[in-house]
């Protein structure tokens, strides 16, 4: 063996990334940094944008309660969508891996399917259903003389919650799949043999086990949620805004770019924060027992 | 009285039969070994019993009572599974405290018994431990911890060492038979292992094929192996096809140039099945030829060519002068330590 091969080349990992990370830093860092920069500069309806360092935009957001209404909501809607999805999602998972094998790839793949098709398109479908006086299902009930006036559902934060549930549902249960599929095959039979109930079995032995999982998942659906573009703008459309159509809305509609930038900032801030601390958490809590 | 009874037992799944027609007796304080090969449907039989499958005929009883008709949890059984199963987001000590905590025990007789056992199985001071912060020695002993401190009527054990390297694994059998002997609980080993069958039990039950083969104690299944198969699986031997005549006065067994007079019985072709470490060099005997010499430290190995096909015979290492590679020896044994079958040899 040659002494040229036992010395570590340094050269050769940087060479092999160089694309990737050219390619990471020009579509990523750069506009990132970009859109901060740009959320310290001045615009104004006739003269533009002006690249200037003022604190005007974070000032607005600061100060102005519509935006302070505008995070909470976003925030509220992520909360409810990841406790409606774990709620769901987890034993969802969990009667799926319960089942045959033949039933359960049969399933799996229902459950996953949705993944293929636009977001846009899944809630259009919600619209179609729910949407006024004319979405197939108000029509029904009210035909049938259920309801008299359509369900609201559009332009609000729980036809928000439920779109945002659906589209999101797919992450969760293949989280909280992938964490039994950890579980020992025969731990319930152990739990069974000592007399443990079913109830007892999913409450003391599987839950535990599997609250990494609906963790993580959580932490994937709340991130996802908090920052969804398309079923916010279909549902709640200008009426009901989020941080995410906000930002959209003042970039191109309103033309005010260094706000939009600064809304978008916070938001990833407000995000990064969120999810970064609620991992060390996670870490610390179950570092024990999934080392 | 039979303590615990098989009567009957078979297991289908579909048209596939994997346990049949499987009876046997259990007597308190018994250690038994169901021993076969991997599919021979030992670990089915012992599902049934535990509980985690219904027996598709037959009946399974514990002190006179049918204890298929009760669920898993109430049968009070201790069940060691290979893979240990232990609760991960539990401490060793909470783990073994499950079972009490289930049976209601209060809190400080739950902490003593939890104590005790722990002691038992040499984990003394381990108890906050958690299972993956353990060695598969050590999580073998808290899973035997936490069978046997909820005091079950028929302790469990499916191939419990099997996980484990090969000195620990003998370490533990020789605890396990200790701990047992101590406390009197009525055990079942589930093993592939003829040697921890063998050390361990009072009495095997060698399995092949959903059938049961031969029920005896560990010496009388070695020593005098119902059938082929039983002989080949536990441990190494040698089977010669050889005649028998009745015609001579007395009866006669021929195989090769080996020839004793024959046992009562049968007659004509038949399998004489001799253990290798009973086989000696002597001055006449079966012709053969040694092909390989294998020293192994306190016995040899020796492998050859006879006129009734290949043979393995094992000496004790004793001073001796041992035959080389190449010389041509006649083998020969006392006709009691040979065990004959009718048949020729497959």
């Amino acid at each position: 063996m040659s002494a040229a091969a036992e010395e570590p080349n340094t050269r050769a990992p940087w060479a092999l990334t160089a694309p990737a990370l050219m390619l990471f830093v020009g579509v990523l860092l750069i506009p990132l940094a970009m859109t901060v920069m740009l959320s310290f500069h001045d615009w104004g309806q006739y003269k533009g944008i002006e690249p200037v360092f003022i604190l005007k935009n974070w000032h607005e957001i600061a100060t102005d309660p519509y935006y302070a209404e505008m995070f909470w909501r976003t925030f509220r809607i992520a909360i409810l969508t990841t406790l409606l999805t774990a709620l769901l999602g987890a034993p969802e998972a969990y009667i799926l891996n319960r089942m045959d094998g033949r039933w359960k790839s049969f399933f799996l793949l229902i459950i996953l399917g949705p993944l293929l098709i636009s977001v846009v398109a899944r809630t259009l479908g919600w619209a179609l259903l729910f949407g006024g006086n004319n979405g197939l299902v108000n029509k029904l009930l009210m035909s049938l003389g259920v309801i008299r006036s359509p369900i609201p559902f559009m332009f609000t934060e729980t036809g928000m919650v439920v779109a945002l549930a659906h589209v999101m549902m797919p992450f969760m249960v293949l989280s909280v799949w992938a964490a039994l599929q950890r579980l020992n095959p025969q731990i319930e039979n152990a739990a069974m043999s000592l007399g443990a109930g079913p109830v007892t079995i999913i409450r003391r032995i599987i839950m535990p086990q599997i609250m990494p999982g609906v963790l993580s998942g959580a932490i994937i659906v709340f991130s996802l949620s908090a920052s969804a573009f398309a079923t916010p703008a279909i549902i709640g459309g200008r009426r009901l805004k989020v941080a995410a159509t906000l930002a959209y809305d003042e970039f191109l509609n309103t033309l005010n770019w260094p706000l939009g930038a600064a809304v978008a900032t916070l938001l990833l801030v407000a995000l990064v924060l969120i999810v970064v601390g609620s991992n060390a958490l996670i870490e610390r809590r179950y570092a024990e027992v999934f080392r | 009285m039979a303590y615990l009874e098989l009567d009957r037992v078979a297991k289908q799944f579909g048209a596939q039969t994997v346990v049949d027609d499987f009876s046997l007796s259990v007597g308190k304080g018994e250690f038994i070994s169901f021993l076969g090969p991997s599919g021979c449907g030992k670990t089915t039989t012992l599902q049934m019993i535990a509980g985690f499958l219904d027996p598709t005929h037959g009946a399974i009883r514990l002190e006179g009572k049918d204890l298929t008709a009760i669920h898993p949890a109430k049968r009070g059984l201790g069940i060691v599974f290979q893979s240990y199963a232990l609760f991960p987001h539990m401490t060793a000590a909470e783990n073994v405290a499950f079972g009490l905590e289930m049976r209601n025990v209060p809190r400080a007789e739950r902490a003593e018994r939890v104590r005790a056992a722990l002691a038992m199985v040499g984990l003394a001071g381990y108890e906050d431990r958690h299972p993956r912060r353990m060695s598969g020695g050590q999580q073998q002993r808290v899973a035997l911890a936490r069978a046997l401190v909820i005091k079950p009527s028929v302790l469990l054990l499916d191939e419990p060492l099997s996980n484990l390297d090969a000195k620990l694994r003998e370490e533990m059998q020789i605890e396990l038979r200790q701990i047992q002997r101590t406390i009197g609980t009525t055990t079942i080993l589930v093993t592939h292992d003829q040697n921890e069958a063998m050390s361990l039990s009072d009495r095997i039950v060698v399995m092949s094929q959903g059938k049961i083969e031969q029920i005896g104690t560990p010496q009388e299944t070695y020593e005098k192996p119902s059938s082929a198969f039983v002989s080949q699986f536990l441990g190494k031997t040698n089977d010669f096809a050889a005649t028998i005549d009745r015609t001579a006065t007395p009866a006669r067994v021929t195989a090769g140039s080996w020839s004793a007079p024959a046992p009562v019985g049968l007659s004509g072709p038949v399998t004489v099945s001799i253990r290798p470490e009973r086989i000696g060099f002597g001055a006449t005997g079966l012709n053969a030829k040694i092909v390989t010499r294998i020293f192994q430290g306190n016995h040899w190995l020796f492998q050859c060519d006879s006129e009734c096909g290949p043979a393995i015979v094992i000496r004790q290492n004793d001073g001796e002068r041992q035959p080389a590679e190449g010389e041509a020896v006649h083998l020969a044994w006392r006709p009691e330590d040979m065990s004959v079958r009718s048949g020729a040899s497959a």
